[in-house]
């Protein structure tokens, strides 16, 4: 029973923080690519600018919530609700801290990938049910790219499972205490944070909603809440993205003994989140063709020959 | 790759940049003088209308914003009875004062000017009208042309002769 309630209300207080997190990285987004830009971004709405969030959700919430005649209704309702499931679930299985953890699966990195390939779907049947020639072809763009850079970003991390010997994050993080990841595996941290940035399909890897060429892609019909909801799991997306390199790579919440550990995680997670917005700053969008042979013919061979020099030398160690 | 990485360091620098923007309601950018802005109408050193209802500016006009409608006062001076400038349809071109031939009516370096009713765009005389001189100083039509009109005969303006007699052949008459 006691077990129960602490699990629901670390459920809940996850939900919560990254529901918030989430929202206000709208405003972090725009402020920091505003300062990469020589801008200053929202600043009006209360210190900082910070009620900008709430003045977005406001108006997000009393737009017009139109879904069009032409549109496969049920799908079209159903596909920005998957998204934001996948990436939820997702984050029960990150270990915040050792005592702060939902689950411990044993599987725990098989699961997070298994769900950043279900949050495909969402993109796919929202883009497929909007029944409109440039969702199609974001669609197309986005099943390609996901599908292929899953491939290695599952690769990517086998590095890391071969050292730890276990799939189960909290290990991972606990075999992190001499050396973070990021050393050894270096190659693999690059590969990952590719494929992570593909996988959310963010700036410079946006091609599915490119809005120069493809009005938005995937998410042209969608209006309201809905629209905000693929916005809302774009940027759980980042966060999730985020917490796994640093629960991979970074040592989760490990850290110098000043600040408590789930500080030490949540300040981490923020570095990455702020390098994802310094990419959408700096780099321009590949072309698609660029994108899928970067992808099949750099990055592939890449993870596997990472993969093999990391069994070679845990061989020769042994 | 190394370009990429290059193009991501350098965007991180632009962290520690002045930034560009000028935060508008309270700050201001430089408007030069002759900056094309709100039209007035300005007044003479005398402190009467320059204005001399010659039509010029409504002719000039490209978009045919101007209209108004000469008068004469009791002494024989043109003056505009009404002046109405439209400036939801004013492209502030600036032809109406290249040809006034008065330095009346001139563009001044102001652009705040948003209404909420678009009637409220359109500028009377009493609106336009200021009290100084504007852009060019010391200038009276009156003072230098040969017209009478009242308080100023002819040859009684700057730099006039006194009128000759053209039918007698006496040369200091």
């Amino acid at each position: 029973m006691n077990e129960v309630v602490r699990a629901v209300i670390i459920a809940l207080g996850i939900l919560i923080v990254m529901m918030t997190i989430a929202a206000s990285l709208i405003w972090v987004e725009r402020r920091a690519l505003a300062l990469w830009q020589d801008r200053y971004g929202p600043n009006r709405v209360g210190p900082f600018g910070l009620a900008q969030v709430l003045a977005d959700m406001v108006k997000i919430f009393f737009k017009e919530d139109w879904i069009p005649k032409f549109a496969d209704r049920k799908v079209f309702v159903v596909a920005p609700t998957i998204i934001i499931m996948t990436v939820l679930m997702s984050f029960a299985i990150i270990p915040y801290t050792r005592e702060i953890t939902l689950v411990d699966l044993n599987i725990g990195l098989l699961f997070f990938l298994g769900m950043s390939s279900l949050g495909v779907y969402s993109v796919v049947l929202g883009g497929w049910a909007s029944n409109n020639k440039y969702s199609l072809l974001g669609t197309l763009r986005a099943a390609a790219q996901m599908v292929s850079y899953e491939v290695f970003m599952g690769l990517s991390l086998m590095g890391i499972v071969m050292i730890t010997g276990s799939f189960s994050l909290v290990d991972i993080v606990e075999a992190q205490r001499k050396v973070w990841f990021f050393i050894p595996q270096i190659i693999g941290f690059f590969i990952f944070t590719v494929a992570g940035i593909a996988e959310t399909h963010r700036l410079p890897f946006d091609l599915p909603e490119a809005e120069s060429e493809l009005i938005s892609g995937f998410h042209s019909e969608y209006s309201g809440m809905k629209f905000g909801m693929f916005f809302v799991g774009e940027y759980l997306g980042i966060t999730l993205i985020s917490g796994m390199i640093v629960t991979l790579f970074f040592g989760g919440w490990l850290g110098p003994a000043f600040l408590p550990p789930v500080v030490w995680f949540l300040l981490k997670t923020f570095v990455f989140i702020l390098f994802f917005v310094l990419l959408r700053a700096s780099l321009p969008r590949p072309r698609y063709d660029q994108l899928m042979s970067y992808g099949w013919k750099f990055l592939l061979p890449l993870s596997l020959l990472n993969l093999i020099v990391t069994g070679a030398v845990l061989l020769f160690m042994k | 790759m190394f370009s990429n990485l290059r193009s991501i360091w350098i965007a991180f620098l632009h962290m520690f940049h002045k930034r560009e923007t000028i935060q508008y309601p309270e700050e201001k950018i430089y408007l030069p003088p002759r900056w094309r802005g709100r039209i007035i109408l300005s007044r003479d050193p005398d402190g009467q209308e320059r204005c001399v209802a010659c039509y010029l500016c409504q002719v000039a006009c490209p978009v045919g914003c101007i209209s108004l409608q000469a008068t004469q006062d009791e002494t024989g001076r043109r003056y505009p009875e009404f002046f109405r400038i439209n400036f939801s349809r004013c492209i502030f071109c600036g032809y109406c004062e290249e040809a006034c031939p008065t330095y009346s009516i001139q563009l001044t370096p102001d652009y705040e000017m948003s209404e909420f009713h678009r009637e409220n765009m359109v500028y009377e005389k009493e609106d336009l009208l200021i009290s100084g001189e504007g852009k060019y100083h010391g200038y009276n039509f009156y003072r230098v042309s040969g017209l009478a009109i009242g308080g100023k005969d002819k040859g009684e303006g700057i730099e006039d002769l006194p009128p000759v007699d053209v039918r007698s052949i006496r040369p200091d008459k």
